[in-house]
């Protein structure tokens, strides 16, 4: 039973792969030419950096939903319970601990520097974002940083702000006709705001996704 | 001699991929993965998308192997020092 | 042939590999690591295909970018789900037979 199933997987997948290359293989080149769209239109959305302006300007609405999405999984997350009290810190090689608290401060300076660069070259609030949430798993492998059972008042904000943020922009702009069009002038003043919230969120809520799952039932 | 590097690296990634799945030792599995994920980070870098090259190192190589090998040992604890495997 | 079929036809690998383990292997974390195998060449796919001219494209990298972030955030949530169901059940499988690990 088990042998035939495997056969039947393999068979199915080896003529999916081969259906599937052939397509590729015979895809006549796309109607709409985007990298020429995006080139044209760039120069109005506020920021220099092409997949910057698609990620918050031509294709925003996206993004908003992506935030939307992360805090969904994170929430769920949270109702799957088991929330004991996470065990304490493990006694940790003070090599480690050392580290950990030197390199702290590079982390977020690293964050900071890809955010502000986001505007003009590869970065941005998703990259900076992933290096806040990778120094705090560090900063809790290294016994520094407690696993967190419930967020309480700040926590919930921080985990929140970037979204609200973002929502509010996108609110506020209803009056001009379309879901986040922004002012060719403001554009880039807005598009950092949104950015620094999201930076701050995505490394709480990616952080949290490793914090609040570790030491709860191990 | 950019071609021999692209068909190196898909091999590598093919190879490194199958091992991740194919292994009897999850935790040897779980490592297997991680370097997928930083030879996807080259992949990216090679179709020039170094946006998404740094998003991959940081979140595929580095969080998810955090994820994955604290979920290995939380999994793992209750059975002692056994390993298991599918 | 261009660089990005290249990734494209080596993502349509990846994506059948991962979606055969995904299928096929019995153990919970290995059925998160197969899907994250199979999304992978899903991205590798995206981005490679919207490129076989060349031609630098910046829409599918954006899409893959939060592609990748939505990955991490669905595989966390899919290790608690296996966590949870390993602390009530002590099973790390959904068949019967994964009972004896």
């Amino acid at each position: 039973m088990n042998g035939l199933l495997r056969s039947a997987v393999v068979i199915v997948g080896l003529s999916l792969a081969a259906a599937m290359v052939i397509a590729l293989l015979q895809l006549p080149s796309a109607a709409v030419h985007l990298p020429a769209l995006v080139a044209e239109n760039l120069a109005q959305s506020g920021v220099e950096h092409p997949v910057t302006a698609v990620l918050l300007n031509f294709r925003g609405w996206d993004t908003l939903l992506e935030v939307a999405v992360l805090l969904l999984a994170l929430l769920t997350l949270l109702t799957l319970g088991g929330g004991k009290a996470p065990a304490p810190a493990a006694a940790v090689d003070p090599l480690l601990q050392g580290l950990a608290r030197r390199m702290l401060p590079l982390i977020v300076l690293t964050a900071g520097y890809l955010l502000w660069a986001g505007a003009h070259r590869p970065g941005g609030a998703f990259q900076a974002g992933a290096v806040l949430a990778a120094g705090a798993v560090f900063l809790q492998l290294a016994g520094l940083l407690p696993a967190w059972t419930a967020p309480r008042r700040w926590l919930r904000l921080g985990l929140v702000l970037g979204f609200l943020v973002f929502l509010a922009v996108a609110a506020a702009l209803l009056g001009q006709g379309a879901l986040l069009r922004y002012p060719p002038a403001l554009a880039g003043g807005l598009i950092l705001l949104i950015e620094a919230g999201l930076t701050l969120s995505l490394g709480l809520i990616l952080a949290g996704l490793f914090l609040f799952l570790t030491g709860r039932d191990a | 001699m950019n071609l021999a590097f692209d068909l190196l690296l898909i091999l590598a990634l093919s190879w490194s991929a199958w091992r991740s799945l194919a292994t009897p030792d999850l935790t040897r599995a779980v490592v297997m993965f991680i370097v997928f994920g930083l030879l996807m980070a080259l992949a990216w870098a090679r179709l020039g998308a170094p946006d998404i090259a740094l998003a991959e190192a940081a979140i595929g190589a580095g969080l998810t192997g955090a994820l994955l090998l604290d979920a290995l040992g939380a999994l793992q604890a209750r059975r002692g020092e056994k390993k298991e495997d599918a | 042939m261009s660089t990005g079929l290249l990734y494209a036809l080596a993502g349509v690998l990846l994506f059948v590999l991962g979606a055969a383990g995904a299928v096929l292997l019995a153990h919970l974390m290995r059925k998160v690591l197969a899907f994250n195998v199979m999304g992978s060449g899903a991205f590798l796919v995206l981005v490679g295909l919207a490129q076989r001219e060349d031609v630098i494209d910046p829409v599918p990298q954006a899409m893959v970018l939060t592609g990748i972030v939505v990955a991490v955030a669905a595989t966390a949530l899919a290790l608690g789900l296996a966590r949870a169901f390993h602390a009530r059940t002590g099973r790390t499988g959904l068949t019967e037979e994964a009972r004896r690990d």
